[in-house]
């Protein structure tokens, strides 16, 4: 469990956030730009002082304002990923990486050679860091911080830098690192697609304020999403558990409620954890057993509430059997159909408009505590 | 050789004294640099101002502040001759006083630009990676300031190698001890038909000034190669 509260005035800017994270798990920051997301993680490291907080790492802890613990940086055994990766440019790939693993207790969970296969680093151990291409600093950086044994990791929009082919490039290896060390990561964003193949617990924060915190799906029902990622962006994020291949389609078939949805997504093994994102905008929305339709996934549930999303259209909330989709109509489909609570309603969405990330679970015995 | 051997004592007696005055020099320069840079306190103003006032003192006046602190009856002076047997006077190791003083405001100088240029994350990012105050130090800003040392180092070595002022003043002018190049120039036009010697001394200077210039120049463009910069 990593539990953070903080409080920190800088000029007219006030940091006021508290949040906790079970662990193993990646904790997504997730803000607009200047909200103090950074500022916030650059507390947890301890290279800003707060005015007011404590930060702890299961029973360690770092800082404690009220009884005057603030443990130094370079003694938090915090790993840091820096938006600018920070490489040391008079020093080799090969001695960046080890500067951490030299100055890391004897103790460790994971080998230079371990992290190279992990990051892909192999080929580019002799390279001055001034050779590298951007997507290739940052995992330098990633492999540099995990060596340091860190008992957590602070990434602080490590992609932010890159552009979209760098960002596929790095994003398969953070992926990677959550699922096979059971490192705790704190992930600070502003791209939500990024947190939705990324974290399993997000933290939506406004000026300064954590707004609200919890899974990734309950997160992405939140009315405070619509605010930071715009009204396109809206719509359920559900975890659900790949059933198999449907033969006749070739599409994927994947458990979500009570329901099934058939999606185009590759290389997948039957039991596995897949994220979907269904987007409000996607969803129509029926109040009878529709037929003789092109659309090859419809799922039957009950709205649950009705809200204005503006003066147009309406967001209506779609129980699917204990998980909760989320579909964009017009305010005269809300008049025509009479949606309201308790309604039974059929949610149909095209497989194209599906957008999917694999996921697997991380594994149950998280590395800080076995090393603690 | 076409130097006559008090002319060729005047050369290695002026390379003796410039290293020895950049030996001592260096690591108090180094220390300044870091301090007048990093750390804001009381007096900074005035400590940085101290540190430039041999650029800006006429250089019998720092010869005539040394005689007094480090005379046989200064202060300092009588120190350390009573503690550690240094006599200063009349001797190279006062040449060698004389000129660290008067070139210590270049090589702070050169060192404050090039520390200014290391980038603070760096250390941060070695911070978090579990390198304690002592330990970033030697292993990044320190690397990273190398250009700004060997710049600094090889400045003040060829302004040292040319320091007329404050040797004079302090250590006096003898052969063989004290009368380095510039010292032995100057007494060289003050003696008849010393025409040619004085020529001839005039031309090891420009030849050393512009050698150091020169080889400074080349060792930045080397490191900022190094570095990728």
């Amino acid at each position: 469990m990593l539990s953070v509260t903080v409080k920190k005035r800088r000029g007219s800017f006030a940091l006021d956030a508290s949040f906790e994270l079970p662990t193993p798990g990646v904790v997504a920051l997730f803000g607009r730009s200047g909200c103090g997301k950074s500022t916030l993680v650059n507390v947890i490291a301890g290279l800003l002082d707060a005015d007011a907080g404590r930060v702890a790492l299961d029973d360690t802890v770092l800082l404690d304002t009220e009884r005057r613990i603030d443990v130094p940086p370079e003694r938090r055994r915090i790993g840091y990923v820096f938006q600018d990766a920070r490489l040391f440019p008079h020093l080799s790939v090969a001695a960046n990486l080890k500067y951490g693993e030299r100055r890391a207790p004897a103790r460790r969970y994971v080998s230079l050679d371990g992290v190279a296969s992990l990051l892909g680093l192999g080929s580019l151990m002799d390279r001055r860091t001034h050779e590298l291409s951007g997507g290739e600093r940052q995992r330098v950086a990633i492999g540099r911080a995990l060596l340091s044994q860190p008992r957590l990791l602070l990434l602080d929009e490590p992609l932010a830098s890159l552009d979209a082919a760098r960002r596929e490039e790095v994003l398969p290896y953070l992926e990677t690192l959550r699922d096979q060390l059971a490192i705790p990561m704190v992930y600070v964003s502003h791209n939500f697609d990024e947190v939705l193949r990324l974290a399993t617990y997000v933290v939506l924060m406004g000026s300064g304020k954590t707004m609200a915190q919890g899974g990734v799906g309950d997160m992405s029902l939140n009315a405070g999403l619509r605010s930071i990622v715009g009204a396109d962006a809206v719509g359920a994020t559900i975890d659900g558990r790949v059933l198999g291949m449907d033969a006749s389609s070739g599409l994927m078939r994947v458990q979500v409620g009570h329901g099934e949805l058939k999606l185009q997504a590759a290389n997948i093994t039957v039991g596995a954890k897949l994220r979907v994102q269904l987007l409000a905008r996607d969803l129509i929305v029926a109040t009878q057993a529709p037929q003789h339709l092109s659309v090859r996934n419809i799922l039957a549930g009950v709205v649950t509430t009705v809200t204005s999303d503006d003066a147009e259209s309406d967001l209506v909330a779609i129980d699917i059997g204990g998980t909760l989709i989320m579909a964009r109509v017009t305010k005269a489909a809300t008049r025509e159909l009479a949606l309201a609570a308790g309604l039974p309603v059929w949610a149909l969405v095209k497989s194209v408009s599906l957008r999917s990330h694999s996921f697997t679970a991380p594994p149950a015995i998280s590395i800080a505590s076995r090393d603690a | 050789m076409w130097l006559s051997s008090s002319e060729g004592e005047a050369l290695s007696l002026s390379l003796s004294v410039a290293a020895r005055s950049v030996v001592l020099s260096l690591p108090l320069a180094i220390l300044l640099a870091w301090v007048l840079t990093r750390r804001r306190f009381l007096g900074h103003s005035l400590l940085d101002a101290f540190v430039h006032l041999p650029l800006v003192l006429p250089p019998v006046v720092v010869g005539y502040l040394l005689l007094l602190l480090f005379g046989t009856r200064g202060p300092i002076g009588s120190w350390l001759e009573r503690v550690l047997g240094v006599e200063l006077i009349f001797t190279r190791n006062g040449a060698a006083l004389a000129t660290a003083v008067m070139s210590f405001p270049l090589m702070v100088r050169a060192m404050r630009i090039s520390l200014e240029n290391v980038d603070r994350g760096l250390e941060e990012a070695a911070r978090t990676l579990g390198a304690g105050a002592i330990d970033r130090f030697a292993t990044i800003t320190l690397p990273l300031m190398l250009p700004g040392i060997l710049a600094g180092a090889i400045t003040a070595f060829s302004a040292a190698l040319g320091e007329f002022g404050a040797v004079i003043t302090f250590v006096s002018n003898i052969p063989g001890e004290t009368r380095t190049l510039p010292l032995a120039l100057y007494t060289a036009l003050q003696t008849p038909g010393g025409d040619t010697a004085a020529a001839r001394l005039a031309c090891i200077s420009l030849a050393l000034g512009l050698g150091g210039l020169l080889l400074s120049e080349w060792f930045a463009r080397r490191v900022r190669l190094l570095l990728g910069r």
